[in-house]
């Protein structure tokens, strides 16, 4: 159960006001904390619960389906114990920045870039926000969910002609 | 008094020794490397902004064009993410075949691996002789699946058909023959003396380094640390084969090599195992909510034929949830995040590409050489930009 996880256990009595909601599905734990301590809590799990490999780091935009738009996503393996955790926080849009975890793991350097990149969420501190996938002078963030499939000033594709 | 400037230098992406299209700008104090700046996305396809406006089946086309010099284990790991998202129970039948199929899908990548990484340092028999054998599993991969790279072979729940007669024997006699074949390349790589001179000391990256900066795959095990998905999390039935996890010590660019070269050997090893347990039976759960009804019924029977219809065009219904399935591909650890909201299309499907996150360390491992050695670096790395770009 999500309850006895080691990392939840811990979690919960370092940053029990932090913590928003604590998941599990399908065997895999997800806790969701508040933006303001998600760097503190990253550092801790990293430097004393052994979660010391960054796999992915990435956002979902829940456009008009919850009342924050996007949640950043941090995926954790510790190597030494072999198992995953899952750290989210929500981001508002209206406030469309969070504290970069670049100096907590390098991995994180372009992985933010990208979501940088693809959501247009800005990373505070970051080295180097540039986008990476998209060329320099586009104009948009294409994973949005307001950003249409085909592109912008384009048709919508209304299936085969014949 | 000489004063001395640092020169700018691009590299690609039109350039033969980076793999695809891969463009970096160079900072050159003669012709010592001071910095490194890769530009990718020159291959972006938007493939995860697409699986957004497909159902799950209909996605699994889209991902053996990630890394197309390894498509079955980008459709194994996708699978796997769905049938975790579902709770599929998938056939023994099917899921040795996935391992089979997994482990011939990395002896492919590692070929073409090795015969570019010592094309560009500049042993061309090799790259001969590594492309005779991976015809034979791209052969492999035609008699299965029809084609000879883009597979989509793997449905949720097992597989789009069984596999024909002469399969067994093919693969048998091939990987019969593979480990002469890798005694030829050792002979021509491992003791030669070039080889030696360009590989042993260059592109050094330390175990804390390479964690640090999210290696995965062979690129990890080469500096050292002792991880592989198949053995410490393992999935389709990967506890119930035998095989060696190699490392390297130098954690340099000729060790890397070894630990590729090594891990070949297992997989013809693995298939062995898996062929030896290959017993006749179903290849596709049954779990028709999810899951195609069998080919004999779709042709023979209004039923099969309806539902083949309804998982075909309107999908399957996934419960509100997320799940996280991560694969060792040849490369390194390849993800699949799936956000799920109830629907029949992903909210989100975030694919974790290891070349993307391998190709992160290219800077930290050449700056201080020299532009050839860059070159090797490249190589080491194993980046297929495919999966980089998306």
């Amino acid at each position: 159960m999500a309850e006895n996880n080691r990392a939840v256990l811990k979690l919960k009595e370092k940053f029990s006001a932090s913590i928003i909601d604590v998941v599990e599905f399908r065997g895999e734990v997800t806790v969701t904390v508040a933006k303001e301590s998600i760097i503190e809590i990253l550092s801790f799990l990293k430097q004393s619960l052994q979660y010391n490999l960054l796999t992915d780091l990435t956002a979902v935009d829940y456009l008009g389906k919850k009342e924050e738009r996007f949640m950043m996503v941090y995926l954790l393996y510790s190597i030494p114990n072999k198992d995953r955790l899952r750290i989210k926080t929500p981001v508002t849009e209206a406030d469309c920045r969070i504290p970069t975890a670049t100096q907590v793991w390098k991995t994180a350097n372009w992985l933010e870039r990208e979501v940088y990149d693809l959501f247009g969420i800005t990373f505070d501190g970051h080295p180097d926000l540039r986008r990476i996938l998209m060329a320099d002078d586009w104009v948009g963030h294409p994973l949005r969910k307001d950003y249409p499939l085909q592109g912008p000033d384009r048709e919508p594709y209304k299936g085969r002609l014949s | 008094m000489a004063t001395t400037e640092t020169m700018t230098l691009n590299m690609g992406p039109q350039h033969p020794s980076t793999h695809g299209v891969l463009r970096l700008v160079l900072e050159l104090d003669g012709e010592v490397i001071v910095k490194v700046t890769p530009h990718i996305g020159f291959l972006h396809r938007g493939v995860e902004k697409l699986s957004e406006h497909r159902t799950y089946h209909q996605i699994l086309p889209l991902t053996d064009r990630l890394d197309y010099l390894a498509p079955m284990s980008n459709n194994l790991g996708y699978i796997l993410a769905v049938e975790k998202l579902m709770a599929v129970d998938v056939p023994e039948r099917a899921e040795t075949i996935r391992v089979i199929m997994n482990e011939l899908t990395r002896l492919e990548s590692h070929l073409v691996w090795l015969a570019c990484h010592a094309l560009d340092i500049g042993a061309m028999t090799v790259f001969i002789y590594a492309f005779r054998e991976r015809e034979t599993v791209m052969e492999i991969y035609e008699l299965i699946s029809g084609a000879r790279m883009t597979s989509n072979y793997f449905r949720v729940g097992g597989l789009s058909q069984d596999v024909p007669d002469e399969f067994v024997k093919k693969v048998s006699d091939f990987i019969d023959s593979m480990p002469g074949y890798l005694d030829q390349y050792e002979g021509l790589l491992t003791t030669n003396p070039i080889w030696l001179k360009r590989t042993v000391g260059n592109g050094v990256i330390s175990a804390e380094d390479a964690i640090e900066i999210g290696l995965t795959g062979p690129a990890l095990r080469g500096s050292g640390v002792d991880w592989d998905l198949r053995r410490d999390n393992p999935y389709s039935g990967y506890d119930k084969y035998q095989f060696k996890v190699p490392t390297g010590e130098n954690c340099d660019t000729f060790d890397r090599y070894k630990v590729r070269l090594i891990e070949m050997r297992e997989a013809c090893k693995i298939v062995r195992q898996g062929l030896d347990k290959l017993k006749p039976g179903p290849v596709l759960a049954d779990f028709p909510q999810v899951c195609y009804p069998p080919k004999e019924s779709v042709y023979n029977s209004i039923e099969g034929l309806i539902h083949h219809f309804k998982i075909a065009s309107e999908g399957f219904a996934a419960p509100v949830g997320e799940v996280y399935q991560g694969v060792e591909a040849p490369k390194g650890e390849l993800g699949y995040y799936i956000v799920s909201d109830g629907g029949n299309k992903p909210e989100r499907l975030r694919i974790r590409p290891p070349s993307f996150v391998n190709l992160q360390a290219i800077e930290q491992m050449s700056v201080g050489s020299m532009i050839a050695d860059l070159v090797a670096v490249i190589g080491t790395l194993d980046i297929v930009l495919g999966e980089i770009d998306r």
